[in-house]
């Protein structure tokens, strides 16, 4: 057998925030995960497809502490992030977005924002917290970027399913995370809507790196640097848009029965 | 200052609201209402403490406790056991065979003070176990049950499971307790006879006061961050964990808030109606709280204020006037209010008055152009 090493770790490259090594999770004897290795490099926007039940939500639930790894290793930053709660991997600098839209129907989209801002996190901290300049600057510059400065005022459950998706997106950008994941972001949308989704990935992504999880694969092609393929819990290949769709076995996975 | 009256006050119409709460609680009652039921009106806003709680910790935070009579109970019972003991001196008890402790003890052949009533023969002591003690219980279900992220449905069997361990427990250990009957026949504070008509007043006031600082403390803590925090943990509690907060230790602190408030109504009660029972701490007692906030409305400080006010405005009227099927009408009234106003009495206001309000300023405005 020639196999190329696929998930290996590739060398001579840039730095890499997140390495994910020998990642291994099972639910009651299905193994959703096996032996999973993934890296991702600082700046990098990586879309991660595959058919319906390769594991692609789990293994960012799994970054992101949701779910416990019953075994392997997930580094960010050289921490390892296994063993911590959710919210100190937020701190640590992952944000997460959720597949169906996760805000908060009964705030504004102001509100939304404001409570997304990273200071003031402990209750006390909360209590203390003062809407300050620099916090409204903030919110303002997220919502122009999420295309929504004019609807700062309008409670969030009026907006659209796509404009939902754009606050979540805003409210991960409040906290400026190092490390971004985005879960089928572009799920429900317009064609418009997509197009400015992929323009607002493509911008946001220059300062971090972004794991997308990705049905549409002409969105996909439009953000990705590089793209993995999940089957069953494993990596069956990695590259560029181009290499994984002409890779026989990607195309066996997708079309072959 | 002025974010303080926007935000915290709620402009001009939560000032209005608090006035107008503030005229009622603080002038027209006491002018209006002999002292048997002036007494009796402050008794109610004892309860109405328990009900700003739960406006918070429900209301607000999601969280569900069908066991906040414990802690109002907990709080009654601190300032019974000191009144207790102060009413228990060896000359009051001479009669006894174990003189200088309190009757009940002695008629359960107790022969010496337990120790855990020692400390309450100190007054500093027990106006710092008053909202202490309930606030440490709290703390302790809150974090074992909120870290383990027990669902709301579970929490709530557990807070009634409390209640009724406690009042269990009250009963049962009649020699320490007091038993079914309570800790009765409390007379002075420091001295000061509580039973006199100069002295229920004069509660009655101090009651309305400290009601009126845990309103405002209520606002405060609803209109900063955390406020806004606890709405969005009840929408969508993921999201919040994701925003890197640790939203049990969020819910703990609005629990605990609600037990100390409780707390200070169960020592008011304790105060203006000279004994504390079981009868204040089971499941019952329980839920006729939390139907006081649903009648007000969950989402209102001041509403809870006036749903506390008429249930039992409306318990006593219907008990006085029908007393064969006066808990049919009170379960009627339940019933309708629920299904007709989920928001209760705040909601009607939101929804029906506040409009028009605003439709006839709009009107004014318009004719004064």
């Amino acid at each position: 057998m020639n196999m190329p090493m696929i998930g290996a770790l590739p060398e001579g490259k840039n730095e890499f925030a997140l390495y994910v090594e020998g990642l291994t999770v099972a639910f009651n004897g299905f193994v959703a995960v096996n032996d999973l290795n993934l890296y991702v490099e600082k700046g990098e926007t990586r879309v991660v497809i595959g058919p319906n039940g390769a594991g692609k939500t789990t293994v960012l639930d799994l970054i992101c502490g949701r779910t416990k790894a019953s075994s392997g290793s997930i580094r960010f930053k050289d921490i390892e992030l296994t063993a911590m709660s959710e919210h100190q991997i937020v701190r640590a600098g992952v944000g997460r977005k959720f597949q169906t839209p996760s805000i908060y129907e009964t705030l504004t989209v102001r509100e939304n924002l404001e409570v997304s801002f990273p200071r003031g996190r402990t209750v006390f901290g909360a209590l203390a917290f003062r809407l300050t300049a620099d916090v409204v600057a903030r919110v303002e510059e997220v919502a122009e970027q999420i295309f929504l400065s004019t609807h700062l005022h309008r409670p969030a459950e009026l907006l659209s399913h796509g404009q939902k998706q754009w606050l979540e997106i805003g409210m991960l950008l409040m906290q400026a995370p190092e490390l971004m994941m985005l879960d089928e972001p572009v799920a429900g949308m317009s064609v418009s809507e997509r197009e400015k989704t992929a323009e607002l990935l493509n911008h946001i992504g220059k300062d971090r790196s972004m794991i997308v999880i990705e049905h549409d694969m002409e969105f996909a092609r439009h953000i990705a640097d590089k793209v993995t393929v999940l089957h069953q819990g494993q990596v069956l290949a990695e590259g560029s848009m181009d290499h994984v769709q002409n890779d026989p076995r990607v195309i066996e996975v997708y079309l072959g029965h | 200052m002025s974010s303080f009256y926007k935000n915290v006050l709620g402009a001009l119409e939560g000032l209005i609201g608090l006035g107008i709460l503030a005229a009622l609680v603080f002038a027209v009652f006491p002018l209006t209402l002999d002292v048997f039921r002036l007494n009796l009106v402050g008794k109610y806003l004892s309860y109405a403490f328990v009900a700003i709680g739960l406006v918070m910790c429900w209301g607000y935070g999601g969280i569900l406790s069908l066991g906040q009579g414990v802690f109002f109970g907990l709080g009654g019972y601190c300032m019974a056991m000191f009144l207790k003991l102060e009413a228990s001196t060896p000359q009051a008890t001479a009669i006894q065979s174990t003189p200088g402790i309190p009757d009940f003890m002695d008629w359960n052949q107790l022969t010496a003070l337990p120790l855990f009533w020692e400390p309450f023969k100190s007054f500093v002591f027990t106006l710092l176990a008053i909202p202490l003690i309930p606030a440490l219980l709290a703390l302790v279900l809150g974090a074992a049950m909120f870290k383990r992220r027990v669902g709301e449905v579970y929490f709530a069997i557990v807070t009634q499971a409390v209640a009724l361990i406690l009042s269990v427990l009250i009963i049962g250990q009649q020699g320490y307790t007091g038993g079914v009957n309570g800790i009765t026949d409390l007379k002075t504070l420091l001295g000061w006879d509580i039973r006199s008509d100069s002295a229920r007043v004069l509660l009655y006031f101090v009651n309305g006061a400290l009601l009126f600082s845990c309103i405002l403390f209520g606002k405060f803590l609803l209109s900063s961050k955390l406020g806004k925090l606890l709405m969005a943990m009840r929408d969508k509690e993921e999201r919040v964990r994701f925003s890197g907060y640790d939203v049990a230790n969020f819910k703990v602190f609005i629990f605990v808030v609600a037990a100390i408030f409780s707390a200070i109504g169960g020592a008011m009660f304790t105060l203006q109606v000279g004994f504390m029972s079981p009868s204040f701490v089971g499941i019952v007692p329980s839920i006729e709280m939390v139907i006081f906030a649903a009648v007000g409305g969950r989402l209102s400080l001041l509403g809870a204020v006036y749903g506390t006010l008429i249930v039992n405005f409306g318990k006593s009227y219907f008990s006085e006037t029908f007393p064969e099927v006066w808990l049919f009408l009170m379960g009627g009234l339940f019933i309708a209010v629920v299904m007709a106003f989920p928001n209760g009495l705040a909601g009607i206001y939101k929804d029906y008055v506040r409009p028009r309000l605003a439709l006839h300023r709009g009107r004014t405005v318009r004719e004064a152009l």
